[in-house]
This record gives structure tokens, sequence and C-alpha cells, in this order.
């Protein structure tokens, strides 16, 4: 089988410092990709170059076997196919909850809005935000502007949906609301490359998961066996710092 | 003769002779604020450029323009210019220029603010979804700057309404000069002053006012 994605061998530095180091990866349709890994390791960067925000310094990136990664005028009709979810709360703040899921589906797609807009109703409808289509952002608690923000990637039939860190931003009470959307997601059979820190939902949802460190994969492997028997020191360091020793004592008590 | 006071108000054609030197202040005001609008967007873009040449050039006109006294520039380029190389600017043309020259540089650094103050995820997610440059502007960019743009100038605007008073200095027959006139025709009647002035004063509120409540009534929607 092809990989709907393909990554080979990318390059990326800033001013210098190489953030990429030569990452390679594959994504299958409907194969849900989860990217774990410090802070500063890349991840984010991967993500914002197979969408085109980054341009690489060498390398390749091929979607359906189509290369994307060249730089051409028509990066709009590549971003079309490839769905993203950023951590901030990213909706058009001038626009009703409705009219931020119409924009791209019916200027970029130039789907007409009618057909839309019921889709997008029972999208709404499925995430629990029915009644929020006339809302504007700024009246959303920030889990519910993320799960319109996943609506809204949603609409456009994406061929593979990328998120990175979604739900750091959130209050811990609103991350798994947000969650069970993508979890609902994978169900559904969409294609994801996600980034995240949340290891718990990470095994959930994973069907593999690779590990990034200071711009390079450096494990991977599928959630069972990655997340309670990591081949690497390093993925075991890292794991390691999402648990804590026990502070538990015995107190005695007077009387 | 007796003191007339509010009676000199509409004896004649007086209020006439008001009305019409508020049209000239008006007509100064229009023709600047439109001329500042339109190069003031320009301004703005150039102003957001990386080129170092550029942004310095804009910033030292700005400042230039921050610094000087309206009036000064006014003299400068009415008599100043004459005298140095023989430009008879005509009055309304010289306030036209210097008051452009103001406005440009201010609305210029009004609408660098908003453009710059839009937060870059804006941009990135409307690419995300795969819409072109022209209709990420189009659709997300610009009416968010619009909104944000609106009040500030807005207030730029009557700012420069009431700023017009100054070119009476330059012989131009505005508004209170055409009350000046008047009163220098009644010098007799000392409480004709009084009544001319209040009535200047009342035309320029008439005009900024509704402007203003515009603005603050904006702000209040776009926040």
């Amino acid at each position: 089988m092809e990989a709907m994605l393909r990554v080979e061998d990318i390059r990326k530095s800033f001013d210098g410092t190489e953030v990429l180091k030569g990452v390679s990866l594959e994504i299958y349709e409907g194969e849900v990709v989860v990217i774990i890994g410090p802070s500063g390791c890349g991840k984010s960067t991967l993500l914002r170059c197979i969408n085109g925000l980054e341009t690489i310094d060498s390398g390749k990136i091929l979607l359906r076997d189509q290369v994307i990664s060249e730089k051409k005028k028509d990066q709009h009709l590549i971003r079309q196919k490839i769905g993203m979810v950023f951590q901030s709360y990213d909706l058009f703040p001038h626009m009703k909850v409705m009219d931020n899921l119409l924009l791209g589906p019916t200027k970029a797609l130039k789907r007409p809005a009618e057909q839309v807009r019921e889709e997008a109703m029972e999208m709404l409808k499925r995430v629990g935000l029915y009644d929020k289509a006339e809302a504007l952002p700024r009246t959303l608690s920030g889990g519910q502007k993320q799960r319109v923000a996943l609506v809204r990637a949603m609409l456009m039939h994406p061929d593979v949906l990328l998120l990175d860190e979604i739900t750091a931003a959130l209050d811990p009470e609103m991350v798994s609301e947000v969650l069970n959307v993508v979890i609902d997601l994978a169900e559904q059979g969409i294609t994801m490359a996600i980034v995240t820190h949340e290891m718990r939902f990470a095994e959930a949802v994973a069907d593999r998961v690779l590990f990034l460190e200071q711009g390079t994969i450096v494990e991977e492997g599928e959630p069972e066996t990655f997340f309670r028997e990591p081949r690497t020191e390093r993925a075991r360091q890292f794991l390691q710092s999402f648990t804590y020793a026990s502070a538990r004592k015995t107190v005695k008590r007077k009387g | 003769m007796q003191d007339s006071g509010i009676s000199v108000l509409f004896k004649g054609i007086n209020f006439q002779r008001l009305l019409l030197g508020l049209w000239v202040t008006l007509r100064i005001a229009l023709i600047t604020i439109g001329i500042s609008l339109a190069l003031g967007l320009l301004f703005g873009l150039l102003m957001t450029r990386k080129n170092r040449f550029v942004r310095g050039f804009c910033r030292a006109w700005l400042e230039i323009v921050r610094f000087m006294p309206q009036l000064v520039l006014l003299y400068l380029a009415y008599f100043g210019f004459s005298r140095l190389f023989g430009w008879n600017l005509e009055g309304e043309l010289s306030a036209v220029l210097v008051f452009s020259f103001w406005g440009i540089a201010e609305m210029g650094d009004l609408f660098r603010g908003a453009l710059t103050s839009i937060p870059t995820h804006q941009r990135e997610s409307a690419a995300a979804l795969g819409l072109t440059k022209r209709q990420i502007n189009r659709y997300v960019l610009l009416p968010q700057t619009v909104r944000r743009l609106l009040p500030q100038v807005i207030n730029l605007a009557t700012r420069m309404i009431k700023t017009t008073a100054l070119v009476k200095m330059i012989n131009v027959t505005e508004v209170l000069k055409v009350g000046q006139q008047i009163i220098g025709q009644h010098y007799r009647e000392p409480s004709v002053a009084f009544w001319i002035y209040a009535t200047v004063l009342l035309l320029y509120f008439m005009i900024c006012w509704p402007i203003s409540l515009l603005a603050a009534w904006m702000e209040k929607r776009s926040e």
C-alpha cells in the first residue's frame, strides 16, 4: 500500500540552528500517528513544514505520491487537502461560528453555502455545539473554540489532518471534551498526525507513535509497546518525566 | 449704536457668511482627510516593510510631524516657500499640503498599528484552510484591521477638523476668520464677540460631536 503522506529526509534550520535533522515518516490512509517528544524537539516545525507554513531546506514531502514541498504558487491548493488545527484558538473573531465554518468550503472549494451549512450543522451536533452556530467566538470557552476549529478543518474534507498541541492552551477540565472529538474522528477513519503532550490520550488514539528528539525520530512503535516498554533509553527517560515518585509517608497521629 | 448682541447673528447675511466660512473649513478638512486616508494606507504599508531605509524614512517623517507645531508648518508653506522658492501657494492649498503632510504620517501609523496587531496565527489558520493570499486579506485580515482602526481614524479626523482653525493665520477665510470679520464690523457692540465665538464653537461642535459619538459607538461594538 502506498502512503497517504510521505516525508523523506527533511531538514530545516532557523538562524543556523538545525531543528529538523533529516526526518522521514509515512502515514497511511486511515492511520493515526502521534508524535511526542520534549519541547523544542521539532514536533511543531515538522507539522508546519508538512502544510507549507515553513519551507524545508532539503528533503521531500509527498501527498498521494505528489511532491508538495516545492515552493509553488498554488500552495493554497495543497493546503486545501491538508487540514491543520493549532494550539492557539484560531477562530476568526469577527465571524459567527457558522461563518467560520463556511469560509473555507465556500471560498476555497467554491461549494454552495446551503449544502455546506447542512453538513456543518450535522458536525456541530456531533461535537455537541448544535446551539452555537450563530454565536461569536468570544462567547465560547476554550474547549468549545477548539471543537469548532476541528469542525472547521474537517469541513474541508482533508486527506490528512494535522493537530498541533490543540489542548496545550486549555484549562484541564476542557481537555477531554476536545480529545474525545479527536477520538471520534479517529474512529471514523480520518488520517491524522497529532502532536500532543497528553500521554493517556496518545496511547488511546494512536495507531503508531513517533518519538522525536532533537530533530530526529529516535523511536517508533505501536502504542502498547512504546508506552510500556520503550526500546530506547531516551524515550524511557521522557516517559518517566510524566510520572512522579510517591511521597506518601506514614504519619503518626497523636492520641 | 446700541449693543445688539445676539441679533447681529441674524443681521443681513451674517449667518450665511458664517456658514460659508464653515464650508471652507469643511472643504479643507475633507480634502485633507481623503488624501490622508489614501496615502496613509500606503504609508502604513511602507512602515511594515523590512527595508531599513524605507522604515527610517517613514519614522523620520512621523517624528518631524509630531515635533513641529502645525502653525509653523503653515507659515513655512505659505510665507516661507514664496520667499525662498518663489512659490506663491494659495492659503487653502498650503493648508491642504501641510495638513496632509501631517495626516498621512498619523494615519499611516494607525494603519501600521492595526496591521501588526493582528496575530500571525490568524493569517496561518486562514492559510491552513486553503484560502489564497487575496482571500485571506479580504475575508480575514482586512475586516479585523478596519474594525480596530475605525474609532482611531475618526478621532484623528475630528482633530484634523478642529486644527483647520489655524488656517485663518495664513489668510484663509474660514469660519473663525468670518466670525472675526463680523465682530470687527460691530466693534462698538462688545457683546457681539461673545455671541459670534459661541456660535462658531457650536458649529464646530455640531460637526465633531456626531463624529465622536459614532467613534464611541464603534469602539463599543468592536470590543
